[in-house]
């Protein structure tokens, strides 16, 4: 049952209804369950239980390894492969390489925050299973929906459903996988 | 009375004055999918034809036209001469790189200071400035005269065994505007995902939901997903805000490295940089306001945002004009004969005293009416003084750069500097590929950031009564 299926989509109407309902039904003990809304609900981060993303790692990885690639690119062409007089400046100064790879670093950080969001959120990708029912087109537009993932060790079909309607869930759904 | 007075040991903080809501007529998160999907899914209105058929002329005919010829034979057929050796070219440079900066300033500036109004304006601007940055980042590279050999700019390995020179701004500006350009598309695409998501989950052909859900690249706001976006539109912003003060200071620092009177000046890279927001306010002044009205989004950027983009114009007119003050000041303390006569000249020297005019009256003058609420209030006016603000601003960057290369310290060496009729067609052209594009983004992406202003309404607060809380705020 558990490969036919994707897990159990329930709708709600406001952001504190689907507050409420994802905290209770993390206090129910499901772990693999994910929320969907049309925009950021401030507050869901704590009751997922997500840490600080990891994109601002990704950016300062990214960032200061451009920053220091530009330093070393400057220092190799400018200063060591083919060393140039230029109105008596040193080959490499730290003042004058600063500029430039300073501008790279910000370059390489606004690349790894935009890589680092799509490889931590597996984007893209070409398809989701909730995309087959037409009522998650609602996601993007003004309802909120709460799947609980069949491959949860709590699940089961009828107990989760349950759950769901005493939440004040509704239009619940079975989704295939 | 005497309950507050009691109050002074345990303190109560007053309560919270409601603030104005960003949309009016407490529309609702559905209301407003509609509202602001429905341009780039209805059909496509007269004036819209109208607009862009002179616009896809400049872009398609005017520009290829005169870049072909310019290429073809040479920066020749520009004005540019000795000693003017930047002319319009530079000018429109400097001038397209400042439009951009508003729109930097607009959607990551006011993003990291929570103005939550500015969602409601920050993709049309985040547009404007990844336009007029493409705009800006083709004149130097014509300006090369032999573009075939524009890639030398770039620290590529080649057969002459030769790297750029990185002790020249000129190749700082390489790098600073290709980094613009690159960020400021990545954060403009970064906040279109979630809405071309939305736009995929309500097309109706298969065409539409085949372009939008591939470019849409599988978004479907899952916790986790907003969770790590926000993060990167924070990170983003972040580097967006450091781009608006350093990509116009090193176009800055192009100038006063040099040793010419008139840009041998410390306050260069700053001046530049305000400049550069004051011209893009000015900018955005041009486009939001026929924009609300032919969009008919007078609700969602309602005239109290106007009104707050009318003074951050005024504030950064202050700022020009205490910078032209400091120019003035330094010039004459320096001492310098050559300094106090470029700066004599700006106002009463022969040929170009109107640019210095334009530019003081203009910038520094005609803003001042923002301080009057009834000129804010009006739209019209407001209008027109951001068209006049964009030419005075143009003037600004022809008295700095023809101004001062015209007349330097030898008069053997002195000239004068007129754009030929290239130089005018193709900054005409690029006006043109501006705008087309501009129109082509209105047409086919959701031109105010739904998920954005959706999530800034109380409708989107758990704790809110309109967001479905029990009893309210407590």
């Amino acid at each position: 049952m558990t490969a036919k299926y994707y897990g159990l989509m329930a709708e709600f109407d406001s952001p504190a209804a689907i507050l409420g309902a994802a905290e209770k039904v993390r206090a129910a003990g499901y772990r693999r369950w994910d929320v969907f809304t049309p925009f950021p609900i401030h507050g869901l981060d704590q009751v997922a239980g997500f840490k600080n993303s990891l994109v601002g790692w990704f950016a300062l990885l990214f960032g200061g390894g451009a920053f220091v690639a530009t330093m070393g690119l400057i220092w190799f062409s400018n200063a060591f492969d083919y060393p140039l007089i230029v109105g008596g400046k040193p080959m490499f100064s730290p003042p004058m390489s600063f500029v430039p790879s300073y501008i790279m670093m910000v370059l390489g950080a606004a690349v790894g925050a935009f890589v680092g969001m799509l490889a931590l959120n597996g984007l893209p990708r070409l398809h989701h299973p909730l995309l087959q029912k037409a009522r998650f087109a609602l996601a993007s537009r003004d309802k909120f929906f709460l799947v609980i993932g069949a491959n949860d060790l709590k699940f089961s079909e009828t107990e989760t459903r349950r759950l769901l309607e005493s939440l004040g869930g509704t239009h619940i759904e079975l989704v295939e996988a | 009375m005497a309950e507050a007075a009691t109050n002074l040991k345990t303190f109560v903080p007053p309560a919270e004055l409601p603030r104005a809501p960003i949309v009016e007529n407490n529309r609702g998160p559905g209301w407003l999918t509609d509202k602001l999907a429905s341009f780039a899914e209805g059909k496509t209105p007269l004036w819209w034809w109208i607009l862009f058929i002179p616009a896809v002329f400049g872009a398609a005919v005017l520009l290829p036209a005169m870049l072909i010829y310019q290429i073809s034979t040479g920066v020749g057929v520009w004005g540019n001469n000795q000693p003017v050796a930047w002319g319009w070219d530079i000018i429109n440079f400097v001038w397209w790189v400042g439009v951009a900066h508003a729109g930097t300033l607009i959607s990551a500036m006011l993003f990291l200071t929570r103005q939550h109004w500015r969602t409601t304006i920050g993709r049309a601007t985040e547009a404007m400035t990844v336009f007029s940055v493409m705009m800006a980042g083709l004149y130097p590279a014509i300006h090369v005269g032999r573009v075939w050999f524009a890639w030398f700019m770039f620290p590529i390995p080649n057969s002459n065994g030769l790297w750029p020179q990185f002790r020249s701004p000129l190749m700082w500006d390489v790098f600073a505007v290709n980094t613009y350009l690159v960020v400021s598309i990545l954060f403009w695409y970064l906040g279109l995902i979630p809405d071309l998501a939305v736009l995929r989950d309500r097309a109706t052909t298969r065409v539409r939901k085949f372009i939008y859900g591939f470019l849409a690249m599988g978004w479907i706001g899952s916790a986790r997903h907003w969770h790590h976006y926000e993060k990167a539109y924070v990170v983003l912003s972040g580097l967006c805000t450091l781009l608006v003060f350093t990509v116009s200071s090193i176009v800055g620092l192009d100038f006063c490295t040099s040793q010419l009177a008139g840009w041998h000046a410390t306050i260069f890279p700053l001046y530049f940089v305000v400049g550069a927001v004051y011209c893009g306010f000015g900018m955005v002044l041009v486009l939001l306001i026929p924009l609300r009205k032919l969009c008919h989004l007078e609700e969602i950027i309602t005239p109290r945002h106007m009104d707050r983009i009318c003074k951050l114009t005024l504030l950064s007119s202050l700022a020009i004009g205490y910078i032209y003050l400091m120019e003035y000041f330094i010039a004459w303390y320096s001492g310098d004969p050559y300094e106090r006569w470029v700066f004599g000249h700006r106002l009463f020297g022969h040929t170009y005293w109107y640019g210095g005019w334009i530019m003081i009256v203009v910038n520094v003058g005609l803003a001042q009416l923002l301080w009057f609420k009834r000129v804010r209030q009006n739209l019209k006016l407001v209008f027109l003084i951001g068209v006049l603000i964009n030419i005075g601003m143009w003037f600004e960057r022809f008295v700095i750069i023809v101004g001062s290369l015209y007349q330097d310290f030898l008069p053997a060496n002195w000239g004068v500097y007129f754009p030929t009729w290239v130089d005018i067609c193709t900054y005409l052209g690029t006006l043109g590929a501006f705008f087309t594009m501009y129109l082509l983004f209105i047409k086919f992406l959701p031109l105010v950031a739904i998920a954005e202003v959706k999530g800034a309404l109380p409708q989107a607060d758990p704790e809110h009564p309109l967001g479905g809380a029990k009893g309210g705020r407590s």
